[in-house]
């Protein structure tokens, strides 16, 4: 009776039943538009699934602070120093938000830099390209940060609350960095014949990667159907491309910049641009960890924290004493 | 000498004006409360989103279970009475 191999079955039917009730519940929660919070009961895919999209998320803030923080000291005026500065805080503060909805589900901040800088976590493959110019900058904010808004603003009505509190506030800072990039290319654009061209020579190098951001089509994408079913994404891949792209396009237009897509043309019966083939293949050499920067940033990473960790050391021991101090005092 | 260890966590609330309650923002770690409150103004308040800032330490926050919401709420679920609407008063009968 006491069998282990008799009694195993019982226990473990009751708790896939269980387990399926659960997950029946939690399913028609999302269904019906509710919020998952924290400490709610979620499938373990659910929660590894936001784990792995909001940490390379934040990830992706981090190691985006890099190729502008190359041109604070750059950067042609002193307003535009400033901006600069403001706009690689933000960055830094939204991966701030983002690891703490990451470690709401239950997995520590610690243990994500260590996943970063140990090469084990993905982050935007964007970040990987150099930004050998100033009106790299331009385009960054322009066409990568306009890229992240397309694909953010959805992820503001995403089922899990802390992500989709975290992405509202980011939205809301995010039109700053596009509308400052825009404004960078377009005084460029107005300039002299040198500084249009070097407008352009931006526009020819980030184009292609802005489009890939976007993930892989939707008939390669390997985890849409499930996140959309657990409206973790709203809407897929091919869809937000589009969208950016007939966004953008007029844009450029008005800079006088040409988009480097040969294909490219407005098609009146459809309401929207049709555009070239994307190169998927330098897409996941850069994935792969062989893009022209991929080495550079995460050394770059790398070096910040282990110059940083007598700081985070003398800043604990500090508090300890503080704290051993006033302990004295009250006795 | 290597301490290593991430510091502790901090929940967020921010009064934005004057007259407003202080609401949960999110979290920050922080050496500190001291540290935690310059980095709540840092990370939170970049765009004068507030005019006073709270830190907790995270741990010292009780909550209740959503699990068992459904017991902790029930007192209140059969008391309509408490709404002022559930009363059908005259309409003869003003300001009331």
């Amino acid at each position: 009776m006491y069998t282990q191999g008799l009694d195993a079955p019982e226990p473990d039917r009751a708790a896939a039943v269980a387990g399926d009730v659960l997950a029946g519940r939690f399913q028609a929660r999302i269904d019906g538009e509710d919020k998952i919070e924290p400490k709610d009961w979620m499938p373990d895919g659910y929660r590894q699934t936001l784990i792995r999209q909001i940490s390379q998320h934040a990830h992706s803030e981090i190691v985006g602070m890099l190729p502008e923080g190359n041109w604070i000291t750059r950067a042609p005026t002193l307003l535009r120093k400033a901006i600069l500065i403001a706009k690689v805080q933000d960055e830094g503060g939204h991966g701030a938000y983002l690891y703490s909805a990451t470690e709401t589900l239950g997995v520590s901040r610690e243990e994500l830099i260590d996943q970063l800088l140990a090469g084990k976590a993905k982050y935007s493959s964007i970040f990987n390209y150099p930004t050998p110019t100033w009106a790299d900058i331009g385009a960054i904010g322009w066409l990568v940060d306009g890229a992240a808004i397309m694909n953010q603003i959805p992820l503001c009505r995403c089922s899990y609350g802390p992500y989709a509190r975290a992405m509202i506030r980011i939205c809301k800072e995010e039109s700053f960095h596009q509308r400052q990039g825009y404004d960078i290319m377009l005084r460029l654009a107005q300039g002299t014949a040198a500084q249009r061209q070097m407008a352009q020579d931006a526009l020819n190098r980030w184009w292609w990667p802005s489009l890939m951001m976007f993930g892989p089509s939707d008939a390669e994408s390997k985890h849409s159907a499930q996140s959309m079913s657990w409206k973790i994404k709203r809407f897929s891949n091919d869809e937000l491309r589009q969208k950016f792209v007939d966004f953008t396009v007029p844009q450029a237009d008005y800079l006088g910049l040409r988009v480097p897509d040969s294909e490219l043309r407005w098609d009146p019966d459809a309401g929207c641009y049709r555009f070239g083939v994307i190169d998927w293949t330098e897409f996941n050499e850069v994935l792969k960890g062989h893009g022209p920067c991929n080495r550079e940033r995460l050394e770059a990473r790398r070096k910040a924290h282990a110059d940083g960790a007598w700081v985070r050391d003398a800043a604990v021991v500090y508090a300890e004493k503080q704290q051993r101090r006033s302990a004295g005092k009250a006795a | 000498m290597t301490v290593s260890k991430d510091w502790p966590l901090y929940e967020i609330f921010i009064r934005a004006r004057g007259g407003l309650d202080h609401k949960h923002v999110g979290s920050v770690h922080a050496a500190d409360a001291r540290m935690a409150l310059e980095h709540a103004r840092d990370v939170y308040t970049r765009r004068l989103e507030g005019v006073s800032i709270w830190v907790v330490r995270s741990t010292d926050i009780v909550a209740s279970d959503p699990g068992e919401a459904d017991e902790l709420f029930e007192p209140a679920r059969d008391k309509v009475y408490r709404h002022p609407t559930f009363y059908d008063i005259p309409e003869a009968v003003k300001t009331l």
